[in-house]
């Protein structure tokens, strides 16, 4: 009997700290990063050489749809560039959004932003974004390159 | 000792669900694969023309003719996106849901409605003497339950040569004012 009543413990255990992971109050998601934001800015940033803001923000376009994105929306003049997949790993389908900004610094520097969400959390794990900046330096160099 | 059992196989259940939750972005997510160019080369044409303007052209008419609705632009970047909302259910699917629906008095759910996205993106060629088209499709669709059945990117060659075709006979319309 002792063995069932521990086991009943934790069982009811169990879920409260998968709970304790989860939220009690789902409105303070509004303001919620795990990372400080000195740490995510230097996780999603990257600076590419480059003075032409229309080029890098077509790279990043032509990259988001290497990746298999649709570009939901994009402006030069702001230098955003935001897109939707849809993917499937295993049998589960995930939807991954994601912003791309482009901003001029200097006159010889275009420093790139990226964040990304995939299905309901903010990515703050630093490899996809070393992967997306790996693919799109690979689309600038390609381009300036001239390999196709 | 049947009880204990039962609570045991109750704790490794709620433990399993609890990690499915976990796993997060999938490790390729981001990365390109060998398919890309492939895919690339599917989805993309080359027209001989370096009017951009006259190629976005085109494509809106394109989309229009498709009965797509154009969602955003943005014309200095070569960009279109556009979405149209359509039936989405399949005599197959209902069949089976029918037979299902026999044998064990259960409905499943069927597939009802979708949404078809198409973005263009439209640039110049690297030698700048023609201009790149690179088009691409993903679907959503919901099922009588109004839950989310299925999201894709399409990837049929055939859907993609043939939408080409109509973007050719469009950009011939559009230079001959038709």
């Amino acid at each position: 009997m002792k063995i069932t009543r521990v086991l009943l413990i934790v069982a009811a255990v169990a879920p409260l700290i998968t709970l304790s992971g989860c939220q009690l109050n789902p409105k303070k998601q509004v303001l919620a990063a795990s990372e400080s934001q000195v740490q995510l800015r230097s996780i999603q940033t990257r600076v590419f050489e480059s003075s032409d803001k229309n080029k890098v923000m077509r790279s990043a376009i032509s990259t988001l749809q290497d990746l298999d994105f649709i570009v939901d929306n994009a402006d030069l003049l702001l230098g955003s560039v935001s897109g939707t997949k849809f993917g499937k790993s295993g049998t589960k389908m995930y939807q991954l959004k994601m912003t791309v900004s482009v901003r001029p610094r200097g006159g010889k520097q275009m420093v790139v932003r990226a964040n990304a969400q995939y299905n309901l959390e903010a990515i703050e794990d630093p490899k996809p974004y070393q992967d997306f900046f790996t693919a799109l330096g690979k689309s600038l160099f390609l381009t300036a390159q001239q390999v196709d | 000792m049947k009880s204990s059992r039962c609570i045991l196989s109750s704790v490794i259940i709620l433990f399993l669900l609890a990690l499915s939750g976990c796993g997060g972005i999938p490790k390729d997510a981001l990365i390109l694969t060998p398919d890309t160019i492939k895919e690339r080369q599917i989805q993309s044409r080359y027209y001989d023309t370096t009017d951009e303007e006259q190629i976005i052209a085109a494509s809106a008419a394109v989309l229009q003719d498709l009965g797509f609705t154009l969602d955003k632009s943005e014309t200095k970047l070569g960009f279109l996106v556009a979405s149209k909302d359509r039936d989405a259910t399949s005599a197959g699917q209902i069949a089976g849901a029918i037979v299902y629906a026999m044998l064990t008095g259960v409905a499943l759910p069927t597939d009802r409605n979708q949404k078809i996205r198409v973005a263009i993106i439209i640039s110049p060629s690297l030698d700048e003497k023609r201009t790149h088209v690179r088009v691409k499709f993903q679907r959503k669709v919901w099922n009588t339950r109004d839950q989310v059945s299925k999201v894709e990117t399409i990837n049929d060659p055939e859907i993609y040569q043939e939408f080409f075709s109509k973007l050719s006979k469009s950009v011939f319309l559009e230079a001959n004012n038709i």
